[in-house]
């Protein structure tokens, strides 16, 4: 399952010139606003023509301006979650639900994914049709957690609910792909980490690819695999997120207070007697406070730069537990009392944010062999990858 | 005391039989035209939009005479009519049912028009991401979404076409029976000396049926807001 996205638009100054690959799971389209993110999942669902390009998922192509083919959006099967979730006012949540998969069923190739009777069993084609994959009704609405809602009009429900349910009514047009265009960013901070477990869910039940528009740190490191950077209309970055965010150019676009860096870890077993988890990486072992942990389990942690502290000497006689050793690899050159230092540990890089002052008075520079200190540890999404 | 003579009933039925097929046959047109002019962008839309709101700035005879001129056994259309199916429509009830929906038009689209552009048009694209196909989205989206509007469109109109006076007497004239509706009858007895009664039971009967007409919209509306509102 590979959407392979080529295009170009240009609308005013501004141009939207994007390609980039989504191999399943999820896939983040990531940026400040206005850098294009919504432009390009608008040209993906085909609610917006790119001026030239091609836009493919698997074999079939959804748009090609060389052979003049722009398949109309309700052919597409592409699944659209809006940031405003755009329920029909006219109808009560089960109608909005069952909206799109009444529009589908002769498409869907078999009976069963009603509503009623959509007991998850039901013979699906398209992403759901690995085995016990199949989008139902009942499933979608278990997971979801929106059965009490069914009867309801969309102007009595929570933010948080709307949006939920939109999320269902996009999964049970039985999509082979999903669009989320920044699902989270009209709700407040704690409805938002309500949702995330959902969308967490969604991607472990069904095989389908999606991708994922946000400009928030947090949600792309909770929820997406893979991810692509956008600036400006163009994708300059794409890669697994550790990968991706662990890029220089990326600090800069995110923001100062989530510099740092991104690692996954194994979780290689849990010490019961102080409740501390080993968290194994290419260069190490982080020792966390986390007893709920189960050894096998992976996981990614973020390191925050300002967590990180530096010693030119094996530290002695100190609480903190998370000590690396590690060379200098690059300096942050860039103006201000404070400095951004990378460090490799075992192939790892660490970032740490130290005053210029410590900086010249350590004497750090590149290929100097230093000692990291970490101070905190955030984990970020306990689940194995795909 | 106020039994109503054999030609009262007929002005009052004539009139409702007129306003109602007025109403009736201009409403698909008036629901077009109004997608039309809230959701497309086309050439000529200015010119379409100025044209439909003619009958609103014209006096009411010029449209008369216009359609005298166009469905006229020697007109364009009537003549047309003639040959072909042998229907006149001048100086019957149906030509007065056609200069009623000719002066209710504007109105009628107006308010469809106003209700269907404040649907917000990133419901229907999200219809169609769902797999509705653009006719399906009108259908089950745009259209329950202008309930409101076509109600009280079709409300203005019927009570334009029961209103309807210039056009109507110039177009088909006030034939007894077949073209007198209520406003003529009352025109015609106020021309008569010794008359005065008449009209003034003629004016009660015309205010009556105006009042419980745009009562019966207020229930109605109300009723159709709440269903698409979801109370």
């Amino acid at each position: 399952m590979t959407l392979a996205v080529d295009i170009r638009r240009t609308l005013g100054a501004f141009t939207v010139e994007a390609k980039f690959d989504c191999a399943g799971g999820v896939t983040a389209l990531f940026g400040r606003s206005g850098a294009g993110k919504t432009s390009i999942v608008q040209m993906i669902a085909g609610l917006v023509a790119p001026g030239r390009g091609r836009i493919a998922f698997d074999d079939t192509v959804l748009f090609d301006s060389a052979a003049n083919i722009d398949v109309a959006p309700e052919r597409r099967r592409v699944g659209y979650v809006f940031q405003d979730a755009r329920l029909f006012p006219h109808m009560t949540v089960r109608r909005n639900l069952t909206y799109g998969a009444r529009r589908n069923a002769d498409r869907r190739g078999g009976p069963g994914n009603g509503p009623g009777n959509g007991n998850g069993t039901a013979p699906g084609i398209g992403p759901g049709n690995g085995p016990g994959n199949a989008i139902g009704f009942d499933a979608v609405v278990e997971i979801l957690g929106i059965a009490a809602l069914l009867e309801r009009h969309p102007r009595d429900l929570s933010g948080g609910e709307r949006q939920r349910v939109a999320i269902g009514r996009a999964l049970l047009a039985n999509p082979r792909l999903l669009l989320m265009d920044e699902p989270l960013a009209s709700l407040d901070a704690e409805r938002k980490w309500e949702i995330i477990p959902f969308i967490q869910r969604l991607r472990r039940e069904f095989a389908i690819p999606i991708v994922y528009v946000s400009h928030a740190v947090d949600e792309v490191l909770r929820i997406a695999d893979d991810m692509v950077l956008l600036a400006d209309g163009r994708a300059v970055a794409a890669g697994p997120v550790e990968d991706v965010m662990n890029r220089p150019e990326l600090a800069r676009i995110a923001g100062e207070g989530d510099a740092g860096s991104v690692i996954r870890v194994g979780v290689a077993r849990v010490e019961p007697a102080y409740g501390l988890a080993e968290l194994s990486f290419a260069g190490g072992v982080f020792r966390v406070a986390a007893p709920d942990l189960r050894p096998g389990e992976t996981l990614r942690i973020r390191v925050r730069a300002r967590d990180v502290s530096l010693a030119l000497d094996r530290p002695q006689n100190v609480s903190v537990l998370n000590i690396f050793r590690g060379t200098v690899t690059r300096i942050d050159d860039s103006p201000g009392p404070q400095v951004d230092i990378e460090i490799d540990v075992g192939g790892t890089p660490i970032r740490s944010r130290i005053t210029r002052k410590s900086c010249d008075e350590l004497g750090i520079a590149p290929g100097r062999a230093v000692y990291a200190m970490v101070k905190a540890v955030a984990i970020d999404r306990s689940e194995a990858r795909r | 005391m106020f039994a109503l003579s054999p030609e009262e009933i007929s002005a009052v039925v004539l009139s409702l039989k007129v306003a109602f097929w007025a109403v009736a046959v201009s409403l698909p047109a008036g629901i077009a035209v109004a997608w039309l002019l809230a959701r497309r962008e086309f050439p000529g839309k200015a010119a379409l939009d100025a044209l439909i709101h003619v009958p609103l700035v014209v006096p009411p005879v010029v449209v008369g005479y216009l359609l005298l001129l166009l469905f006229g056994r020697k007109g364009l259309v009537g003549g047309w009519l003639y040959d072909t199916l042998g229907v006149t429509v001048a100086f019957s009830w149906q030509g007065a049912a056609i200069a009623a929906a000719v002066m209710a038009f504007p109105l009628m689209v107006r308010a469809i028009r106003l209700s269907m552009e404040a649907i917000d048009p990133r419901l229907e694209q999200a219809a169609r991401t769902l797999g509705a196909t653009p006719r399906d989205v009108f259908f089950s989206v745009t259209l329950p979404l202008t309930g409101s509007g076509i109600v009280v469109g079709v409300i203005l109109a019927f009570a334009r076409a029961l209103g309807e006076f210039g056009a109507t007497i110039t177009f088909v004239s006030a034939i007894p029976g077949e073209t007198t509706t209520l406003p003529l009858a009352l025109y015609g007895l106020t021309q008569i000396p010794g008359q005065e009664a008449a009209a003034l039971r003629l004016v009660v009967l015309s205010v009556v049926i105006a009042f419980a007409a745009m009562l019966l919209s207020e229930i109605v509306a109300r009723r159709v807001r709440r269903r698409i509102s979801g109370a």
